[in-house]
């Protein structure tokens, strides 16, 4: 129960060639990779990645070398596995005890218990795998920054989405899961955001085998939905949404947790320069990078960034450096990324995306916003009630 | 489709009578040849897989086609359309240069952040450099001496001496550097960043930042203001420059670095090429699949010109 198993990801590179910065700063990384209680689900068709979220952040790792090869900047990366189940807190405490800038890849509640410990105090953490829009509001802390995208940030995206095409009557079918109910809550959250109507609700309470019965059931379950123009699937475990498609009684687009989702990152997304990004990452992990991946590999660089713009290794002023104006990191999104002030929040366009292709990316056209289209997506400042961040 | 193939191979008989500008189509895996006088497309070539970056030789007698899914730099007769030969070029050859000498390609392998040297004579690879990650941006000052590669993702110049085939230097410059020239007689570099959305200005001999150009179009908003490509007027006093996803094109003063003019073109704009006195430019606008040609002088769209898909790199050949 207690194992715990510790990866050197990678060694810091012993030689540093061409240098141009006179001073060497060395940048220890950790990454703490919290697993959690996975139910089965009815398909096998997709196993989880052993190295998944590890794998983004090799490739940061590798991209930060590149640079710090040039400034001599040495990155180093651990990463640790703890076990679900199992007290994440030793292993937090372990790592922070070797580096000043620690991803956590978990849930909500053990990324605050971290971020409280008195041995983070003045370290610079990242969540990148919580999507609590709590964790970006009232129980927001100053020490963390956020790069996976927060579920208002999807949904909102989403319902973007819905509003550009006119689909203005959604129907929605939630799941027992309680990320499916967190979804859910979400996008009800940006339904009323963007003024669109949630006609009608019904929870998944099926326990039987869809694979062999979808076809019978599932357009008697959504028959008493009546007429409406999309449906949205809140199955985040991805356990019964896929049968949904093409399956409902009235032949309406699915989106959601299935069909036209709303990611942090897709294998489809390939301009703004992505083609590159991703044939790094299958040539690295010989699989397709997923939204995990990429909020590993964007804590890293978003590190490296700091790093190299402003030659110093110190979280303090790194943290300082990220949350400026002068902060912005190229993220194969189309346009650059930066954090938001008020609660350490990396803005980003958000992917719309069906298994085939890109369809959209949010903010789409016309969403306007004072201060940068990007914060029409998720909570606006008026809308967190962080407070920590206040300077 | 067929038919305007046929056609094409039908005119390549018959003596080019106008200069011509030369496209390369990133998602047709063809060449769209401008005549500089119609203004309309005379050829259609088919190239290797992805062409991007394009440059003739010294003499036109040959064109160097960047094929970057085929990992090759093609050699093709600009007269028949011909593939003579392929050069190694290294993984993913994605932009390049051509050394004064007429002789050394110096190449940027965007998947394998190297920067390749080979010469076109021998057909062999006469060197490799290590750099940063995503090379895109090429450049070779003229005298001949120093060789520069950006690199997209490491965000910086990497200033190569061509005699040791060595890097010297490595300057920082904002994000993802897509494009480098050397202007005024080589005392000056100029690179573009497309995220950061400036072009950072070198004194070549010091490798010091001497200026940073910053960009504003009206009712855009700053982060769709992308400098990509750009090419400089007659005795370099102006520098128009592609700014992208903003669909403009900025001029550029090169004495005092200011922004004078904004021109709207194509959607995606990313490189460009003049014609012969440089009072026609001819810009690739990726999105929207066409070319826009300016009036230099009137600083005015002319005219828009559909070409293949993703249009890329632009290069001019004279014809008489």
């Amino acid at each position: 129960m207690s194992r715990m198993k510790t990866m050197l990801a990678a060694t810091v590179l012993g030689t540093l060639m061409h240098s141009t910065a006179a001073a060497e700063i060395a940048v220890p990384i950790a990454q703490l990779i919290i697993d959690e209680a996975r139910p089965p689900v009815l398909s096998n068709l997709d196993p989880e990645p052993q190295d998944l979220g590890q794998a983004g952040a090799d490739l940061g790792l590798q991209d930060n070398t590149t640079t710090g090869r040039f400034m001599g900047h040495a990155y180093s990366l651990t990463t640790t596995q703890v076990a679900e189940g199992e007290d994440p807190l030793p292993a937090a405490r372990a790592a922070l005890a070797k580096a000043p800038f620690l991803l956590i890849d978990g849930p909500a509640e053990a990324l605050t218990a971290i971020a409280d410990l008195p041995e983070a105090a003045g370290k610079l953490l990242f969540n990148t795998g919580a999507e609590d829009p709590a964790l970006r509001s009232e129980t927001c802390r100053a020490n963390v920054l956020h790069t996976v995208p927060s579920l208002a940030m999807r949904t909102d995206a989403l319902v973007q989405f819905f509003v550009q095409k006119r689909w203005s009557d959604i129907v929605m079918i939630t799941g027992p899961h309680p990320k499916d109910r967190a979804y859910a809550a979400a996008m009800e959250r940006s339904l009323a955001k963007f003024r669109l109507d949630l006609a009608a609700t019904k929870d998944w309470t099926f326990d039987a085998d869809m694979r062999r019965n979808a076809a019978q059931e599932v357009p008697l379950f959504t028959q008493d939905f009546g007429d409406y123009d999309a449906l949205v699937v809140a199955d985040e475990t991805h356990d019964f949404g896929r049968y949904i498609l093409y399956n409902t009684w009235q032949a309406r687009p699915v989106t959601g947790s299935e069909g036209l989702t709303a990611v942090a990152w897709a294998p489809v997304v390939e301009q703004w320069g992505a083609a590159q990004l991703q044939s790094r990452f299958q040539d690295l992990a010989g699989r397709a990078m997923r939204p995990e991946d990429y909020a590993n590999w964007a804590a890293i660089r978003a590190i490296g960034e700091a790093v190299t713009r402003t030659g110093s290794g110190d979280p303090a002023t790194l943290r300082a450096f990220m949350l400026s104006d002068d902060f912005e990191l190229a993220g194969f999104k189309g346009r650059p990324l930066t954090f938001r002030q008020w609660n350490g929040q990396l803005r980003q366009p958000i992917p719309l995306v069906h298994p085939r292709a890109l369809v959209a990316s949010a903010p789409l056209e016309g969403f306007l916003h004072q201060r940068s289209e990007l914060d029409t997506l998720g909570l606006d400042q008026p809308e967190s009630a962080c407070s920590a961040f206040v300077p | 489709m067929r038919f305007a193939a046929a056609l094409a191979t039908t005119l390549l008989a018959t003596p080019a009578l106008a200069d011509e500008i030369w496209v390369t189509n990133e998602k047709d895996d063809t060449l769209s040849v401008i005549d500089i006088e119609t203004m309309e497309v005379i050829r259609t070539i088919e190239t290797g897989e992805r062409p991007r970056g394009i440059t003739f030789s010294k003499d036109h007698s040959v064109v160097y086609i960047c094929a970057s899914d085929s990992d090759t730099v093609q050699v093709m007769d600009p007269d028949t359309g011909k593939i003579l030969h392929d050069l190694p070029s290294g993984e993913d050859p994605e932009q390049f240069v051509l050394h004064p000498d007429d002789r050394h390609l110096y190449i940027a392998n965007e998947d394998d952040a190297i920067t390749t040297v080979v010469d076109t004579e021998t057909r062999k690879v006469v060197a490799q450099i290590d750099v940063g990650i995503e090379p895109e941006g090429m450049a070779v000052s003229p005298d001949g001496k120093i060789a520069i590669t950006t690199s997209e993702t490491t965000n910086m110049a990497h200033w190569i001496d061509t005699e040791t085939q060595q890097l010297f230097a490595n300057t920082l410059v904002d994000s993802r550097p897509r494009h480098a020239e050397f202007v005024k007689d080589g005392t000056e570099l100029w690179v573009s960043s497309e995220i950061g959305g400036t072009i950072t200005v070198f004194d070549v001999a010091t490798q010091a930042e001497k200026a940073k150009i910053d960009f504003d179009v009206a009712n855009v908003h700053p982060d769709r203001v992308q400098p990509v490509g750009f090419e400089f007027t007659n005795d370099d006093t102006h520098a128009f420059v592609a700014l992208g996803p903003s669909n403009h094109v900025a001029v550029v003063n090169a004495e005092t670095y200011a922004v004078e003019d904004y021109i709207l073109v194509g959607r995606r704009v990313w490189h460009m090429a003049f014609n012969a006195d440089r009072s026609r430019l001819f810009t690739t606008n990726g999105v929207s699949g066409d070319v826009t040609v300016i009036d230099v002088a009137a600083r005015k769209p002319l005219k828009t010109i559909k070409v293949g898909r993703f249009p890329w790199g632009a290069a001019f050949r004279p014809t008489n």
